[in-house]
């Protein structure tokens, strides 16, 4: 197990490496930078430009800006915004776990109906049920998130009053930033349920946007998945045996139509972010996908690459613990490692 | 049937925690808070080291205060942290006498011991033009807006005659300057607190956590979400009307507008002007207008041809039927601009006279120039929406068509806005969609930087339009203390600008804003900024 881990961890060196070569110079191979967008439409002279350029190291080559960048990384330093003058990682930090409570609450709601409901659609396979579902899981999957955000805000939150249209808090509640966490910080602020509930109500929209598109993935996915099992020879066993026609589904199909879904919430990882950063722009919310956004457009050099590789990381870090899941949800592989 | 009982209880389980929620927000105890929407993250607490306008909305007029200010809702200059100025006669020293018993804000664990005084005018100068100054380079600062606006080289010395007195000396005469000092980055911030943190070698929070004379005292900041204020209880033109203000930053215009709609903010950030026509029916919102302090324009880059050729400039005013711009991109809200400066501006000319829409006039003048046929040409549109031009792409389709009448060609090209402004900065461009908003009400401020030789290499003359009659008028006028002087010089200008025409002036529009119902004393700068202490509740 241990080798497993150390195998993966050494094999992701590689990775990040190609991953900071690819967002180091992507960025700068588009036109425009920083320096161009400070001065707006106002300009500025030759000298200031190259003073300002200078400021930020931008003047030195590319090579000796990349090997600088990496140089620093190994010391731990990410860089420095140019637009906030901060470190990326303590931007990063600042960001990060407003996108993972959101995800972590997107994809809980996409499971916890997901699967119900793919499980639902192949019992009833063929059926009214089969073709709703499966047609709504459709419908889920191709919609544009920036579109479905809109249409949520306009209905739940301007139309029925519900929900708030976006943020992450009240204003009226003041919550001290402890763990990055709304819903566990509302607590340790000692604000009672009605803070939290107001912090949970700020989620409910955003996390459906979000959650919609993997909750979509896992209902059809578990579909295929419990169709595939219910024809293996087991469950006619099971079934000849004499069991409950609810004790051969959840226990001897569910489990092992479940592998392959624990694959799909796996790879959801990468999906998330790319939804959050237009969920978080909708609903205002302050993590990482907005963060990345802004910085592409105001050519935040270093934000970009020291982010980019930061969540790459992250990705590659969740990739390893979907793997050891895996292994505890299919002891069959377990021999095999 | 186990797994509907599974998904039944999971729905009932969801329905459990939005009946919770939903009762939950029926208990709320709201004090009475001012809560702005704004439309991004501040990149600093510091005007003097800003550029974009989410900062100086977030500092300059809520934390800070200038030596002089803008009027509520006009240009005119009017005393703030100075009481009154004398100008000497050659126009190279500019004295001040400083307001007595104003009193920074206590925050954290400073508190003020001593009101503003000259040395907090010097320390904010000089940060910014003093290499050696032990400010200067915290945070990485590189104090663009001074730097752009050549201050450093304009301003030869500082002194503090007295407490209460502080003497500018110029290296020239320069009328724009007592402008230039209500602008945002000349804000003061205080030199105590700046000794205060260097002592606990904290410098670096300075341009973070913020202490300045102004309205609101920074509470908290918390990244890409809210930021917090409280009334300065000793502010000197007496304390804000409501008491607690945050700004809730809302990237999406159309979110901000449902926002305001469902009651979580009171007022927006640079509404959408397509929202415009839902807003002014809404009950739920009230919309402000004001002529703003803008053109939109088109550059014709004199570098390249046939732009060089003052019939084909001419032409193609001829050729453009501006007043149905108007209506079309602008919903109404706009007038056509003939002069580079809006009407709103002193010196403005109304005397000129506009080249009328008339095509055929352009087609004869295409003949002259050699273009019988006419010709094929590139125009940029303008990538993000301004007030002084909302829709570039649909721009440049109805000039495309209209060009199209007359025999010319034209390509509609654009970029992302970073790499727009480095191209056209580079001049590659043939046809080009830019504008302006005034930043200190003075025309220098129009006709210099966006029509003058020197702007030709920063960037900001994008016609690349270096024509010497016109470079001397507005030179002189610089030099003169004079107003009527000066308007007269201006008004010269703008006829030369008419006749060689380098831009074709598309637009001067009106700015909105949409705000809350229950707010009151609100008042719409011509400049774009945001301040917040005159507003109130109904």
């Amino acid at each position: 197990m241990l080798s497993l881990i150390g195998r993966r961890l050494l094999s992701s060196i590689p990775t990040l490496l190609g991953v900071s070569l690819v967002a180091f110079f992507l960025i700068r191979w588009v036109p425009g930078d920083p320096v161009m967008l400070m001065l707006g439409e106002r300009g500025g002279s030759p000298e200031l430009y190259q003073q300002m350029q200078a400021q930020l190291g931008l003047d030195r080559s590319l090579g000796e800006q990349y090997l600088k960048f990496l140089g620093h990384i190994l010391q731990g330093d990410f860089g420095t915004s140019v637009v906030s003058r901060r470190p990326v990682l303590e931007e990063f930090l600042a960001r990060f776990p407003a996108t993972v409570e959101l995800s972590l609450l997107a994809l809980f709601w996409a499971v916890v109906l997901g699967v119900p409901l793919g499980v639902l659609a192949a019992i009833k396979r063929s059926s009214f049920w089969d073709y709703s579902l499966m047609s709504g899981a459709l419908v889920g999957y191709s919609m544009p998130i920036f579109w479905w955000g809109m249409i949520l805000i306009l209905f739940f939150s301007v139309g029925l009053g519900w929900t708030p249209v976006s943020g992450r808090i009240s204003v009226w509640h003041e919550v001290e930033v402890v763990t990055g966490f709304m819903l566990i910080d509302t607590w340790l602020s000692g604000g009672g349920v009605e803070v939290f509930a107001d912090a949970l109500r700020h989620m409910i929209l955003p996390a459906i946007a979000l959650g919609t598109l993997p909750l979509a993935a896992i209902a059809r996915m578990t579909r295929s998945s419990v169709l595939e099992v219910l024809r293996e020879d087991y469950i006619r066993t099971a079934k000849a045996k004499g069991l409950k026609h609810r004790q051969v589904v959840m226990n001897h199909a569910l489990r092992n139509a479940l592998i392959p879904v624990v694959t799909v919430i796996g790879l959801m990882g990468g999906t998330l972010l790319t939804g959050a950063i237009l969920t978080e722009t909708i609903f205002s919310w302050p993590g990482i996908g907005r963060w990345l956004v802004n910085s592409v457009a105001a050519r935040d050099y270093p934000v970009i690459q020291g982010g980019i590789l930061l969540i790459s990381f992250v990705i590659i870090t969740v990739n390893l613990l979907v793997d050891l899941v895996y292994l505890w949800v299919n002891p069959l592989l377990r021999d095999q490692i | 049937m186990g797994n509907v009982l599974l998904a039944g209880t999971v729905l009932k389980w969801l329905a459990l925690v939005l009946i919770l929620t939903l009762s939950a927000c029926t208990s709320q105890k709201r004090e009475k808070t001012l809560v702005y929407c704004s439309e991004g993250s501040p990149s600093t607490f510091n005007p003097q080291l800003a550029t974009d306008g989410p900062s100086f909305n977030a500092s300059s007029r809520v934390i800070y205060n200038r030596l002089v200010d803008f009027s509520p809702g006009g240009t005119d200059l009017i005393p703030s942290l100075a009481e009154s100025w004398e100008i000497s006669k050659e126009g190279r020293h500019y004295t001040f006498k400083l307001r007595p018993g104003v009193q920074f804000h206590s925050r954290g664990d400073f508190t003020p011991t001593r009101n503003f005084n000259a040395e907090d005018v010097l320390f904010s100068f000089n940060r910014q033009r003093d290499k050696e100054h032990p400010y200067h380079s915290v945070n990485n600062a590189g104090y663009e807006y001074f730097n752009s606006m050549a201050m450093g080289e304009l301003i030869q010395n500082i002194v503090a005659v007295d407490e209460r007195t502080v003497r500018f000396e110029l290296s020239r005469p320069e009328a724009p300057f007592l402008a230039n000092l209500a602008m945002d980055f000349a804000s003061i911030l205080s030199a105590e607190y700046a000794e205060h943190l260097a002592q606990r070698e904290a410098k670096e929070k300075i341009d973070w956590e913020p202490i300045g004379t102004g309205p609101y005292v920074f509470r908290s900041y918390v990244k890409d979400n809210l930021i917090r204020y409280q009334a300065h209880p000793e502010y000197f033109e007496g304390p804000a009307k409501v008491s607690r203000l945050v700004f809730s930053i809302t990237p999406e215009p159309s979110v901000r507008y449902q926002k305001l709609r469902a009651g979580e903010c009171h007022l927006v950030a640079e509404p959408s002007p397509s929202d415009l026509v839902s807003m002014r029916t809404d009950s739920r919102v009230q919309v402000l207008s004001q002529p703003g302090l803008n053109v939109g324009y088109v550059a014709m880059n004199v570098e390249k041809p046939p732009f060089d050729q003052l019939k084909v400039r001419q032409a193609i005013h001829h050729a453009l039927n501006r007043a149905s711009y108007i209506e079309a991109i602008y919903m109404g809200q706009a007038q056509v601009a003939k002069n580079p400066i809006p009407p709103t501006l002193w010196s403005y000319n109304d005397q000129v006279k506009d080249y009328d829409y008339n095509p055929e006039r352009a087609r004869e003048l295409l003949r002259e120039a050699g273009f019988p046929d006419g010709f094929q040409a590139e125009m940029w549109t303008l990538p993000v929406s301004r007030p002084y031009n909302p829709d570039g792409r649909k721009m440049g389709e109805l000039i495309q068509a209209d060009l199209a009448q007359v025999g010319i060609r034209l390509r509609l090209v654009t970029f992302d806005w970073p790499t727009y402004l480095a191209k056209a900065r580079q001049g590659e461009h043939q046809l080009l969609q830019l504008g302006w908003t005034g930043d200190n009400g003075d025309p220098d401020n129009f006709l210099n930087v966006l029509l003058g030789c020197r702007g030709v290499v920063a960037g900001s003359n994008v016609a690349r339009w270096c024509h010497q009659e016109f470079e001397d008028l507005i030179s002189r006028a610089r030099t003169l203390s004079d107003q009527g002087e000066r308007e007269k010089l201006y008004r010269q200008a703008q006829k030369i600008f008419k006749r060689e025409a380098p831009w074709v002036t598309l637009a001067h529009s009106v700015v909105f804003r949409a705000l809350s119902p229950e707010i009151e004393g609100y008042q719409i700068s011509p400049f774009g900024t945001e301040s917040f202490h005159r507003i109130g509740f109904k």
